[in-house]
């Protein structure tokens, strides 16, 4: 178990590292964008002088480095700033309460976790379940049918989805709603009617390269000696799958869950806008327009820690799924 | 009151009561309950209830349209009434302006509603580094004047017979006095709709204020929801599936679309909004009238409401007075395609072919690129070559308009003439995209400003009106009609505000559920 503990810790080390970089790399980016906050929000209201109060007011007349070892200073003692719209607010109203960056996405961030939730409830069942289904009857027409399907949804862009989605459940058969625009104090109930066909269309999305994965590992492991031993103690094909094969082909299916787990928290921002979830990737586009640096930043470092703490859970998953790597020699 | 001339209709508020007294049926009679879900764009979680940061169509429909109250309303067809205010009074300078404000009136919190919150509302704008877009129009007012708990006097720095006018802008709402910061975070007003649930960028619900002034005349749902769907085909999803009831700026690409679901129909006004090519007319060659012309003449302004607007507009005549002004000169004559006049200008001026070039980007309007298009392909045959620059959409405003001498823009227009003018047609002033300077005109726009007498203004306008049409420095191709679509559960009075979209953003008192 040592080991485990002594790979958390390396892979965290790491982590933060990565996250250092990955700021520092948004941070040029966003800056090297044409055009910055001054001129996106004052839009065709932009004068001289009113880009250079607005500079002036949010520090971003200052040196780019300078700014940037600020806000890490700020984020190292966990403070992620105040967007650049709520400062400029502030600063046109002379007074008032601030909402910080953190307070502005942990709702945004909640909805998305709600939706890649609901999304994964769906999806990684059925994806094991059609993959050991297709394992089992290997090209057969069932096997080809649900290839087809799948990689057919996984092909189409995902605004497509959504829109034959809304058109078969939405329009000609009126059973979920079109619109979800969850809010807070909502029913549990109703918000998850009203997550419904999001997490469908994310569904479709993820379940082509889960299922496929499983299918593979599977079928890999079916020519091994040890499940010709069980196949001939008699055993119903199913049986082998399901209590021999499988578990010993579960580090590369979640290998591949975790990363879809992660696309689910990181790519879901055309499904929001056409379905208008207010969930953090609507947020992060809109930030990015109007390039609010604080808001891209603090977005961008909880995807790359999204990605790094799924990929470690997967790792150690994977270790604690086998055991000779649970207990090396 | 039958002997009252129009002089002192137009200086008193009385207005209102006279037009009431003929007996006129002002508007289709609506009936209480119901509750309105409106999609629109335009939402930013940035937005608050502060009224000096308003600039889209969610928050001014969701502050000005339910939750705040202004002194005076634009009604839907363009006439001013009292809102807070009952009447008011000029001077005949037009510089002291006495209003009357109505009594009894009670904001959300209980609070009653005097002079003391006009004035510290207005003050808001004025504050030290207030950013606020009306800071102009409450700068002019040198004194404000507690006359009493309900009568209010202002005295500006110069006369200005549009003051009342200026007063129905969206940003100057009226929040109570004392209680600022708590109406600011909270929104409370004295509207026909309390601020239930606010979540900005995303939704507002308001619920009906048990008895209101307006009780009888508006205010027919018992709650509004507002919801923000920036994205186009989104919003139309919302209103085919029923999500909504209501809908903002639809796509003209798929309006036939809507109009064959039997549940829908589209409601479509033309306002003052308008897209424009300016010319900097003290750069050469622009300088030269004869050059103007061409250019004027070398535009086929009928084909861009075609092919750019999908016919949803109407040709403008150069100048930036829309059918939603109260001067609008919509007789005037109006200019052509002739290809053979722009030749003959361009021969006036002594040029034999005129190059020059054109900036545009789609983010001057949507499908500014295309209409650049179609401008050089047009002019082309009146013997003027155009030079199609494309732009970056990003920092559009602030390094492309006002810098190049030549470029595509948009206005959405003024409540009033001379705001209109006094934004990008006054000399000197920091908007004006064609560096217009014309001794005439401003004399005009000077003279007009104070002038309380309607026939005299109207002729002044009129010739203003004539003067950018014929030596103007920006031309005016079109104006673009506003266009959202409703559920036929949805009633709307005969006459629909144009002004600004979703009947000048006050749906949620003006229209009912049938």
């Amino acid at each position: 178990m040592g080991s485990v503990t002594r790979i958390v810790v390396q892979r965290l080390l790491l982590g933060i590292l990565t996250l250092l970089v990955v700021s520092i790399v948004i941070f040029t980016a966003v800056n090297l964008l044409p055009g910055d906050f001054a001129q996106a929000v004052l839009g065709q209201g932009a004068t001289e002088e009113a880009i250079r109060s607005i500079r002036r007011d949010l520090g971003l007349d200052q040196n780019i480095v300078l700014r940037y070892l600020d806000w890490l200073g700020g984020v190292v003692r966990g403070d992620l700033g105040v967007s650049f719209a709520q400062m400029n607010f502030q600063s046109n109203m002379g007074g008032g309460e601030m909402k910080t960056v953190a307070a502005q996405i942990a709702p945004r961030f909640g909805n998305t976790m709600f939706l890649a939730g609901v999304t994964a409830m769906i999806a990684v069942p059925l994806s094991i379940t059609l993959g050991v289904l297709a394992a089992l009857y290997r090209n057969s027409a069932f096997d080809k049918g649900a290839n087809l399907f799948t990689l057919s949804s996984i092909s189409s862009p995902e605004f497509f989805l959504a829109y034959v989605l809304i058109l078969f459940l939405a329009v000609i058969y009126p059973v979920l709603p079109s619109l979800s625009n969850i809010y807070e104090g909502m029913g549990f109930g109703e918000r998850l009617e009203k997550t419904l066909l999001p997490a469908l269309t994310l569904t479709l999305v993820v379940t082509a390269h889960m299922m496929r994965m499983t299918r593979a590992a599977i079928i890999q492991l079916l020519s091994s000696p040890y499940i010709e031993m069980a196949r001939l103690k008699g055993i119903s094909p199913m049986r082998v799958i399901v209590r021999h094969a499988l578990p010993n082909a579960l580090a590369p299916i979640i290998n591949v869950i975790a990363l879809n787990l992660a696309y689910l928290i990181t790519g879901v921002v055309v499904v929001e806008v056409v379905f208008v979830y207010p969930g953090i990737g609507q947020l992060f586009v809109d930030a990015v327009k109007i390039r609010d640096i604080p808001v891209v930043q603090a977005a961008c470092l909880i995807f790359a820690g999204a990605y790094i703490l799924l990929n470690l859970t997967a790792d150690i998953m994977s270790i604690l799924s086998n055991p000779r790597l649970r207990h090396p020699k | 009151m039958t002997n009252m001339s129009r002089r002192g209709l137009l200086r008193t508020g009385a207005a209102a009561s006279v037009l009431a007294a003929t007996g006129l049926p002002l508007r289709a009679q609506g009936k209480r309950g119901g509750r309105l879900r409106v999609g629109m764009n335009g939402a930013n979680t940035s937005d608050s209830w502060d009224a000096r940061t308003h600039s889209d169509i969610f928050m001014i429909s969701a502050a000005q349209g339910a939750v705040f109250d202004n002194l005076t309303e634009i009604a839907p067809d363009g006439s001013l009434r009292g809102e807070l205010a009952e009447s008011w009074e000029a001077s005949e300078d037009a510089k002291t302006w006495t209003f009357t404000l109505r009594r009894g009136v009670t904001f959300h919190n209980g609070k009653s509603f005097g002079a003391d919150d006009v004035i510290e509302s207005l003050q808001l704008h004025v504050a030290e580094d207030s950013k606020s877009a009306a800071k102009p129009i409450v700068a002019a007012i040198t004194e404000m004047k507690k006359l009493g708990e309900h009568q209010v006097q202002f005295t500006l720095n110069a006369g200005n017979a549009d003051f009342p006018y200026l007063m129905s802008d969206y940003h100057l709402l009226i929040y109570p006095a004392g209680q600022l910061d708590e109406a600011l975070s909270k929104g409370i007003g004295t509207g026909l709709y309390r601020a239930e649930a606010f979540e900005p960028g995303v939704r507002f619900v308001g619920k009906r204020v048990d008895s209101h002034y307006k009780d009888g005349n508006f205010g027919w749902f018992d709650e509004i929801e507002y919801i923000a769907i920036n994205d186009g085909t989104a919003r139309m999803n919302a209103l085919m599936t029923g999500q909504v009831d209501a809908i903002n700026r639809i796509d003209f690409k798929t309006e036939a679309l809507l109009k064959a679901n039997p549940n829908v129909r589209i409601l479509e006004v033309t306002g003052n909004q308008h897209y424009t090519f300016p010319m900097l007319t003290d750069v050469s060659p622009f300088d030269q009238v004869h050059v103007r012309k061409a250019l004027k003449y070398g535009i086929n302004r009928q084909e861009m409401v075609d092919k750019i607007l999908l016919g949803h507009g109407q040709v403008g005549n150069d100048t930036p007075i829309g059918p939603a002004n109260q001067y609008y000169n919509a007789d005037m004559e109006q200019l052509a395609y002739d290809p053979d006049k722009a030749k003959f200008h361009l021969k006036q001026a002594g040029i034999d072919r005129l190059n020059i070039d054109l900036s545009a980007s789609n983010a001057a309007f949507n499908g500014a690129i295309d209409a650049a298009q179609l401008y050089q392909a047009s002019a082309g045959a009146g013997g003027i070559e155009i030079n199609l620059v494309q732009e970056p959409a990003d920092g559009y405003w602030s390094n492309v308009w006002l810098k190049k001498p030549f470029c595509a823009a948009y206005w959405s227009g003024r409540a009033t003439e001379d705001w209109m003018f006094s934004s990008a047609y006054e000399a000197g002033v920091p908007w004006n995209d064609s560096h217009w300077d014309d001794a005439r005109f401003q004399e005009l726009l000077i003279a007009a400003r104070a002038e309380l007498d309607s026939d005299t203004r109207r002729g002044q306008y009129y010739e203003m009106q004539e003067i950018l049409r014929d030596r103007g420095g920006v031309i005016v191709p079109m104006f673009a009609n506003f266009v959202g679509a409703l559920s036929t559960k949805v009633g709307t009075p005969e006459t629909v505000g144009n002004l600004w979209q979703m009947d000048n953003a006050r749906m949620a008192e003006r229209w009912w559920m049938n």
